[in-house]
């Protein structure tokens, strides 16, 4: 993690003796977080894993793309929806006329055309901004559906435009299992993740935020604007790309092109409101929201009122409270789930710092 | 710092929050098969012998967004038929029905998820089979539930070559498949002319919903084009089909002789309305087995009057079946249609009709395994050897409403005939006896599909006759 | 040619109906800077209000009223519950929190009333009327007509009333307005009130025509590049934009439509949209560019 740099920078400080011992509680932390990630289909059940924890991952992937673009460079971008789908038909082309490409290969060029479809639907941000961009973003929504849909040579000539996922194998290690798509996930969406993380901290990611936060005056300190813009646009699809690629491999084993449309695009730009728009960890939080709300929601009202419900009701009232928390919480916490968490974190060591004996002092 | 903080905590707050909201889940082992692994969650004694007294149906309904009107009709149906055989006959051979919904709204991961949720049984009653009434749906079913052993059943709909039951051991196109349909109206029209030989020189229209289930039939259209001598022509309406003008003015300009309409939801009653706009004859249009409910046609008004669809399952109340799910559920207030006025239209009769075809199965497995609850794999063999002559009609008092039916390893549709039936302005009314697909046209190209997807997916080819001497 | 000149002139008329929902856009986009995507979600629950009470047996004039009713009683709850908690957030948080207002409303109004798709019958035949081989629907017609005194009447309430007044001092310049005493969440929900009407009106016809249920709040997606077309805060430009897409998304469909395989309708008002966007940034009558978010 990158942060550690700065502890250990902190450590050379004066009162470093002190700090080791967090490094250390740090450092433990997150290696138990990852075996924990690691090891989780040992603990859960194939229900947990390929309904929930897949889903969420892909989605988390895609709502980091999201986010980079919207969150960090500040492009308004409603069509995560249809890179992802870029990303879900290339891989499984690259598949299907090479059927040689090793499986990440597949994902790294689904990956890849989606940011080469992304800049070039990002080309118009170099001339128009704000809502305007809505409407190039929504015409890449409405286009790739279309294109998908009619052109045949992309689902491989397929009557019904349907295609499915290729058998699942790295290095003749099959991750055909749920547990096996879980971990396939996770071997992606990690190692992507932690490069975001890093990206956003770097000289690009200060750029792209410059460029969200005054245009001119990024341009004046000596931001590339034009590029930076393109750039987030590329990266951001890129994310997008995989994650539609994941979607459709690990988690559906198959898609249609209606599956990446308008309302998945207003799903992943959710998860980033709701997680936090600039927080890459928030996306996650975002993401678990959106997969587990309607699930939470349907078994809390089946453990009050029984059976009874009328199901239609219920799917009615979902969409009613959903609403109503995204408004509320934008009214209350723009910064999203992420900062709701931050703050529950600092009022919980104010708390520990209070009662808990120190001997430090 | 503190993001990172937050960060390297969210994967732990993600696992919290799962395992918390599945819990009952959480604590099944690994286990060998859909029903134990069922039981697990329940925490009976003895876990792995489903030894309980019911069977189970996971529903993955819709009832809401777009599609509403066909997933409230049709699981209604199917549930008001289960409640019947138990209310009835106590069950069947004394194993009773029982069933719990998960709401997809039509949306491929929500059924998915409803799929996985349900898919181990309820309350140690073992899964008998999957009904998602939804294309996308079942395509992402396929894998999970050939792995899983629970037949996925799509009547009237799904992949054609699953008809193949070679290739797809746990998938059942029940009773028509898109090839049949549109090889049954092809037929028809040819005998409205007056003989197949008439319809050379003669213009058919497809006006399709833009999805893979609108797109299924191009390929058998084009066919039997060729083996008739007339013209096809294909014309998409992008979904959700609310707007149709352009569409409908190119219409005109073809004038086709008849229009086979291949809508879904909301476009059917747009198509009929629109037609009337630019003045085409109604009675030219053809719809499809997803076009012939009452929803597709009220709201359509006058314009729907004359209107003709096929069916695999003609509305109304008079046939016995539908007169004992009156008498011992709906007139008992256990109906489960909101509104008691839908009981008999279109979408109640197909669930009527699936319910049929599903209890039956479950009938016909258990005279092989026992009467008790079933794994969904003893469920699928029962499937494979439904047989459903008249006489059994009679006695499921289904005469007119289902057709005479048989299944069996390589064939998973069974049926392949359709009637027609005409909207008067008020209700449907039959206007011919069943008319059969040409299905022996179809099988070689049904096969030459199902085998490439056997290629491509590395699946070995049952051996029916093999399984059959077992 | 005659079937030219029939394509165009169904084109042009189906653009009035999505200039109905474009001028809702547009009233809000002039008085808050709101880019109001729950629009569609308004025509629905208007509509769907309004049929399900028909259906109850309240005559068609009362039905109306309480209708308009409930669509003010609709503004004033959102200038509550949405504007005033979020006055000073950025234009993305609006736009954000107008498509949670969006889901409100998709899920509030089939709550109330259900998800049974409805007919609506406002007794005008859709049956051709036509001279020689070019004939027009009566009922298109009757819309643009509705639509020419609908913006006869926003024209004359703006020009001559008070808060018409007032709308154009905010739109102009909101700071000056409010320095010279209007009351800005007053105007909100006046406006949001009038976008309710101008909703209704669109949901009626739209229903008239594909019947009241869930898929009319998808009408919004059509209204965009109308708006990008005709500029975002010009009511002529949501007419002109209007007529702009409808009869040039009908001549693509059915002349270019063929050569690739159809379907082209959903996309290509977009990228008509994008090149006017980078030809014309304004649209045809649009005032300002918009600031960056």
């Amino acid at each position: 993690m990158s942060s550690d740099a700065s502890v250990w920078q902190r450590a050379r400080e004066p009162g470093a003796a002190k700090l080791s011992a967090r490094v250390v509680v740090r450092a433990a932390l997150v290696l138990a977080a990852a075996a924990l990630l690691v090891a989780l289909p040992l603990l859960v059940d194939d229900y947990v894993l390929s309904a929930i924890l897949v889903p969420l991952l892909a989605l988390s992937l895609a709502g980091i793309g999201q986010n980079l673009v919207t969150g960090y460079a500040g492009q308004l971008f409603v069509g995560a929806a249809a890179f992802m789908s870029v990303g879900a038909f290339a891989a499984y082309d690259v598949h299907l006329y090479l059927p040689s490409t090793p499986l990440l290969a597949t994902f790294a060029a689904g990956g890849l055309v989606a940011a080469a479809t992304g800049a070039l639907f990002g080309l118009p941000s170099l001339r128009i901004r704000g809502f305007y961009l809505v409407v190039s973003t929504l015409a890449a929504q409405f286009f790739v559906e279309w294109l998908f849909t009619k052109v045949g040579w992309f689902s491989g000539n397929s009557s019904s435009g349907v295609i499915t996922a290729p058998p699942l194998r790295i290095a003749g290690v099959s991750f055909s299992s749920p547990g096996g798509h879980y971990w396939l996930s996770l071997l992606i969406v990690a190692p992507l993740t932690l490069a975001a993380h890093n990206l956003v901290r770097g000289r690009i990611g200060r750029g792209w935020m410059a460029v969200r936060d005054m245009e001119t005056a990024a341009a004046v300190v000596g931001v590339p604007v034009r590029a930076s813009k393109l750039l987030a646009f590329a990266i951001g699809s890129f994310y997008c790309g995989v994650a539609g690629a994941l979607w459709a491999f690990a988690y559906l084993g198959t898609v249609e092109p209606h599956g990446f449309d308008l309302d998945r695009s207003f799903q992943i730009l959710f998860i980033v409101i709701l997680g936090g728009l600039g927080s890459v960890a928030g996306t996650f939080l975002g993401a678990a929201f959106i997969v587990l709300f309607p699930i939470a929601l349907d078994q809390a009202v089946a453990a009050v009122a029984g059976r009874s419900v009328d199901p239609g009701l219920l799917q009615n009232l979902e969409k009613v409270l959903f609403g109503a928390l995204v408004i509320l919480l934008l009214a209350k916490q723009p910064a999203g789930l992420a900062r709701l968490v931050e703050i529950a974190w600092i009022r919980a060591r104010r708390f520990a710092a209070r009662y808990a004996p120190r001997s430090r002092s | 710092m503190l993001r990172s903080r937050v960060f390297a905590l969210a994967p732990w707050l993600i696992a919290a929050l799962c395992t918390s909201s599945c819990r009952s889940h959480s604590d099944s082992a690994p286990t060998e098969g859909p029903a134990s692994a069922a039981a697990a969650g329940s925490a009976a004694p003895g876990a792995n012998d489903p030894g309980g007294k019911e069977q189970y149906f996971p529903l993955q309904s819709y009832r809401v967004g777009p599609y509403a009107a066909g997933g409230s009709g049709f699981f209604g149906g199917f549930i008001d038929y289960m409640q019947l055989v138990n209310t009835r006959d106590g069950g069947v051979n004394g194993i009773k029905l029982t069933w719990s919904e998960c709401e997809t709204e039509y949306v491929v991961e929500r059924g998915v998820e409803c799929y996985e949720r349900l898919k181990g049984g309820l309350n140690g009653a073992p899964a008998a089979a999957m009904n998602p009434l939804s294309v996308g749906i079942a395509y992402a079913l396929i894998d999970r539930a050939t792995t899983d052993k629970i037949p996925l059943i799509t009547i009237n709909h799904g992949r054609t070559d699953s008809t193949d039951g070679r290739v797809f051991p746990y998938v059942f196109p029940l009773s028509l498949n898109p090839y049949s349909e549109i090889s049954a109206i092809v037929n028809y029209v040819g005998q409205r002319e007056g003989g197949l030989d008439h319809l050379k020189g003669k213009k058919i229209a497809v006006l399709y919903h833009g999805s893979p289930y609108g797109k299924e039939t191009q390929p058998i259209v084009e066919l039997l084009a060729k083996k008739y001598g007339f013209a096809s022509t294909h014309i998409e309406v992008p979904h959700p089909g609310t707007e149709q003008e352009s569409q409908w003015l190119q219409i005109k300009k073809l004038a086709p002789d008849y229009i086979i309409l291949r809508g879904w939801g909301i476009m059917n009653p747009v198509a009929l309305k629109t037609a009337a706009k630019i003045g085409y004859p109604v009675d030219h249009i053809i719809g499809n087995i997803w076009s012939n409910s009452e929803e597709d046609v009220i709201p359509a008004g006058a314009a729907a009057t004359g209107y003709i669809a096929i069916t695999t399952h003609p509305s109304g109340r008079d046939f016995p079946v539908l007169q004992d799910v009156d008498k011992y559920v709906v007139s008992q207030g256990k109906g489960n249609m909101e509104d008691a006025k839908r009981v008999g239209t279109g979408y109640y009769n197909l669930g009527i009709n699936n319910g049929i075809l599903n209890v039956e199965a479950v009938r016909v497995a258990q005279g092989k395994f026992g009467a008790k609850p079933l794994t969904g794999e003893q469920v699928r063999w029962g499937f494979e050897h439904i047989h459903i002559d008249d006489a059994r009609l009679k006695e499921l008092g289904a005469v007119g409403l289902l057709q005479p039916i048989s299944l069996s390893c390589a064939d998973h549709e069974g049926g392949g005939a359709v009637r027609f039936e005409r909207w008067d302005g008020k209700k449907f009314n039959v206007i011919s006896d069943w008319i059969k697909a040409d299905r022996a046209l179809l099988r070689p190209i049904i096969e030459e599909s199902s085998t490439k997807y056997a290629a491509e997916k590395r699946i070995t080819i049952r051996d029916c006759d093999g399984e059959a001497k077992l | 040619m005659s079937f030219f000149l029939e394509v165009l002139i169904g084109g042009l008329l189906a653009g009035v109906m999505y200039s109905m929902v474009a001028i809702g856009f547009v009233l809000i986009y002039k008085a808050s800077g709101v880019f109001n995507f729950a629009q569609g979600a308004m025509v629905l629950f208007a509509a769907l209000t309004f049929v399900s009470i028909t259906e109850r047996g309240v005559p068609f004039a009362l039905a109306l009223v309480i209708t308009l009713a409930a669509m003010f009683a609709l503004a004033i709850a959102v200038e509550r519950a949405v504007l005033r908690p979020l006055v000073n957030a950025p234009p993305l948080s609006l736009f954000l929190a107008t498509l949670g207002l969006a889901y409100v409303l998709e899920g509030l109004a089939q709550t109330v009333w259900g998800t049974q798709v409805h007919g609506l019958d406002l007794g005008i035949s859709d049956a051709p009327i036509g001279a020689g081989a070019v004939s027009v629907s009566r009922f298109d017609l009757f819309a643009a007509a509705t639509a020419a005194s609908l913006v006869g009447g926003l024209g004359a309430l703006f020009r001559w009333t008070r808060a018409g007044v007032a709308l154009r001092a905010v739109a102009d310049d909101p700071l000056a307005a409010i320095a010279v005493g209007i009351d800005l969440r007053r105007l909100w929900a006046i406006v949001w009130g009038a976008a309710g009407v101008v909703a209704l009106v669109a949901g009626l016809l739209w229903g008239a025509r594909v019947g009241v249920q869930f898929s009319l709040s998808l009408v919004v997606l059509k209204a965009l590049p109308v708006l990008i077309i005709g500029g975002f805060s010009s009511i002529a430009g949501a007419i002109a934009g209007g007529l702009v897409v409808g009869a040039s998304e009908k001549l693509a469909e059915v002349y270019v439509g063929p050569l690739v395989n159809g379907g082209i309708e959903t996309w290509f008002p977009y990228v008509l949209a994008l090149g006017f966007l980078l030809v014309k940034p304004a649209g045809l009558f649009g005032e300002r560019s918009i600031e960056r978010v």
